[in-house]
C-alpha cells in the first residue's frame, strides 16, 4: 500500500501530542510523595507527609471545602437558570433568541482580568468582597455559557411534536415539562450542571480578587501556595484533582458510549 | 377539566431567560460599567488615562507583546491540532475514545494545576533541563521566556483548537477525497484544493477562540513568564492591585476589551463562511 508511510507517520505525530497533551499534567504525581520541601526533578525519598499535611491543615483542606461548597452551589443555580434561558431561546426561533444566546455566552470570552477588576470594584462597594454570595454570584456568571450550550444543544435534536402530542392528550403545561421534556433533555442538564461544578471549582481569576483570608477556595490556596514558596502540597492536590479528573471522564466516556451504542 | 385546546399564546420564553440576564447585568455588565467610567473619571475626567497608556513605552511593548504571543500559540495550536483532529475524525470507535480523552484529561484539569506542572518542567532544574544535560547539551533558559510561556499556553489552549476542528472534520464526507483520487489527482492536491478548503471554517472558529483567549490570559504567563515576558493581563492587575490606580488599570482593560471583541468582530464572518470546492479555478 502507497498510504502505509502516511499512515505511520500521522500516528507518531498523533502519539506524540497525546504524551505532549497528557504528561506535563502526571509531573505532578511523583512530586507529591517527596520527602523534601522542594519542587526540584526529581524528588529525593518517599513520603506521604504533602497528602496529611493536605488533609489535616485547614488552610489546605478549609479551601477545599469552600470550593466544594461554592461549586455544588454554582451547579444548583446556574443550571436552573441556564436551563430556563435556554427553554426560553429555544422557543423563541427568531432573532431576539439567536442574540440572548450570543450575549448568555459572552462571559466566556470577556478576558478574566478585566472581568474580575470590575467585579473587585463592584464587591468592594455591596460588601460582598470575600462572602459566599460573591463567590457564588461570580462563579454562577461564568457557569451559565456552558449550560446554555449544553442544554440548548440537547434541545435541537429534541422533537417539540411531543409537546405538542401530549398538550392535544390534555396534559398540562407544567406536567407536559416534567413528564415528556424534562426526562428528554436531562443528559443535557446533566452535563451542564457537572461543567458549571468543574468551572467554580477550577476558577482562579476573579475569586484571586474577590478573596478573603476568611475564605478562600482551593484554586486561589494553590495559586498564593505557589507563588509563595515551593511546597510540594501543590503537588499533592494535584495529583488528587488529576485522578479525581480522570476517573469521572473515564466513567462518563465509558457509560455514555454504552448507553448510545445500546 | 376545562378544554385547553385554545390556550393562549404563552409569553414564557422571554420571562424563562429573565433570571440568566439578571446575573449577567449585575455581575459583568455593571462591573464592566464601572471599568469603563472609571477609565474616563479617575483621578480627573477626561481622556488622561488613555494618552498615558499610548504615550508610554512600556505600555505599547506589552500591547504589542501580548498580541505577538497570542499569535504564536494561535500558530502552533493550529499547526498541532490539525493532524490530532485528523486522525480523530478518522480513527475507529475505540482509538477515536482514547484521542479524545487525551484532549478531555488535561483540558478538565483545573488550570492552575497544569501551570504548575509546567513550573516544575521548566524551571532551571526542571526535568527539561536535567534532561538536556544527561544527553550532554547545555541549559536552556525556559521558564520567566517568552519561549516557555508559550510552551505553556499552546498546551493549555490546544484542546479549545481541537474540539471545533475535529467537530467540522467529523462531518467532512470522506467519499469526496477518494473520488478526487480516483480522477487522478495527486494526494497533495486532493489535500489543498479538497480537504483543506472544507476544514477551513474549523481552523477559524479554533483559532479565533484561542486568540482571544490567549489575548486575556493571565495565571500562566503570570506563573511560568518573567519582566521580560509580561503581558496585558498582568499589567492591569499591577495598576489595580499594588498601584491602587483604578484609572489607568480601567484604561487597560478597556483596551484589552476593545481588542478582543474587536478581533471577534473581524473573524466571526469567516467562521460562518462555507467553503465551496473550487473548480480548479483557482
Amino acid at each position: 500500500m502507497r498510504l502505509r508511510l502516511p499512515r505511520l507517520l500521522l500516528g507518531l505525530t498523533c502519539l506524540l501530542i497525546a504524551v505532549w497533551l497528557v504528561a506535563p499534567t502526571l509531573v505532578v504525581i511523583p512530586m507529591s510523595f517527596a520527602d523534601k520541601k522542594s519542587l526540584a526533578f526529581p524528588p529525593t525519598g518517599f513520603s506521604l507527609q504533602w497528602y496529611e499535611n493536605f488533609f489535616t491543615n485547614p488552610q489546605w483542606f478549609g479551601s477545599l471545602v469552600t470550593s466544594a461548597k461554592v461549586a455544588v452551589m454554582v451547579a444548583l443555580v446556574a443550571t436552573v437558570i441556564g436551563t430556563m434561558a435556554a427553554i426560553g431561546i429555544e422557543r423563541m426561533k427568531s432573532r431576539t433568541g439567536g442574540l440572548i444566546r450570543a450575549v448568555l455566552i459572552t462571559p466566556m470570552i470577556v478576558p478574566g482580568v478585566v472581568l474580575a477588576v470590575g467585579v473587585y470594584a463592584v464587591y468592594l462597594d455591596t460588601q460582598l468582597v470575600g462572602t459566599w454570595a460573591g463567590y457564588v454570584l461570580a462563579h454562577t456568571l461564568l457557569a451559565i455559557p456552558f449550560v446554555v450550550i449544553a442544554v440548548g444543544a440537547n434541545l435541537a435534536v429534541f422533537d417539540a411534536r411531543l409537546e405538542t402530542a401530549a398538550a392535544s392528550l390534555g396534559a398540562s403545561r407544567l406536567k407536559t415539562f416534567f413528564t415528556i421534556t424534562l426526562p428528554l433533555i436531562l443528559p443535557g442538564i446533566l452535563s451542564g450542571a457537572l461543567f458549571a461544578f468543574v468551572t467554580s471549582f477550577d476558577e482562579v481569576i476573579v475569586s484571586l480578587f474577590i478573596t478573603s483570608p476568611q475564605l478562600k477556595t482551593l484554586p486561589v490556596q494553590i495559586f498564593s501556595s505557589m507563588t509563595r514558596d515551593a511546597d510540594p502540597t501543590v503537588a499533592a492536590v494535584g495529583s488528587l484533582i488529576f485522578m479525581a479528573t480522570s476517573l469521572i471522564i473515564g466513567l462518563g466516556l465509558i457509560f455514555g458510549t454504552r448507553r448510545r451504542g445500546a | 377539566m376545562a378544554s385547553d385546546t385554545a390556550r393562549p399564546p404563552w409569553r414564557g420564553p422571554f420571562l424563562l431567560t429573565l433570571p440568566a440576564l439578571a446575573v449577567l447585568l449585575l455581575v459583568m455588565a455593571v462591573p464592566l460599567g464601572v471599568i469603563v467610567l472609571r477609565s474616563f473619571t479617575d483621578p480627573a475626567p477626561g481622556v488622561g488615562n488613555y494618552v498615558w497608556f499610548f504615550d508610554t513605552p512600556v505600555n505599547l511593548t506589552v500591547l504589542a507583546r501580548t498580541f505577538k504571543i497570542s499569535f504564536w500559540v494561535t500558530l502552533c495550536c493550529v499547526v498541532v491540532a490539525y493532524p490530532y483532529a485528523f486522525a480523530m475524525s478518522v480513527a475507529g470507535p475505540r482509538l477515536r475514545l482514547l484521542l479524545i480523552l487525551c484532549v478531555l484529561v488535561p483540558f478538565w484539569v483545573s488550570g492552575v494545576v497544569r501551570t504548575l506542572a509546567w513550573v516544575i518542567l521548566l524551571q532551571d532544574s526542571g526535568v527539561i533541563n536535567k534532561g538536556l544535560v544527561w544527553l550532554g547539551f547545555d541549559k536552556v533558559k525556559l521558564i520567566r521566556t517568552q519561549l516557555g510561556v508559550t510552551i505553556g499556553m499552546t498546551q493549555v489552549l490546544l484542546p479549545f483548537m481541537i474540539m471545533p476542528l475535529y467537530a467540522v472534520m467529523r462531518g467532512i464526507d470522506l467519499r469526496l477525497l477518494q473520488a478526487a483520487r480516483s480522477l487522478g489527482a495527486h494526494p497533495v492536491k486532493t489535500f489543498f484544493q479538497i480537504y483543506l478548503p472544507l476544514s477551513l471554517p474549523g481552523v477559524f472558529a479554533g483559532a479565533t477562540i484561542v486568540f482571544i483567549l490567549a489575548l486575556g490570559f493571565y495565571i500562566t504567563p503570570l506563573l511560568l513568564g518573567g519582566p521580560q515576558s509580561t503581558m496585558l493581563s498582568t499589567l492591569i492587575q499591577q495598576q489595580v492591585l499594588s498601584l491602587l490606580n483604578w484609572g489607568r488599570g480601567g484604561a487597560m482593560g478597556v483596551v484589552l476589551l476593545v481588542a478582543t471583541f474587536g478581533f471577534l468582530a473581524v473573524a466571526s464572518p469567516f467562521m460562518r463562511q462555507k467553503y465551496k470546492i473550487s473548480g480548479g479555478g483557482r
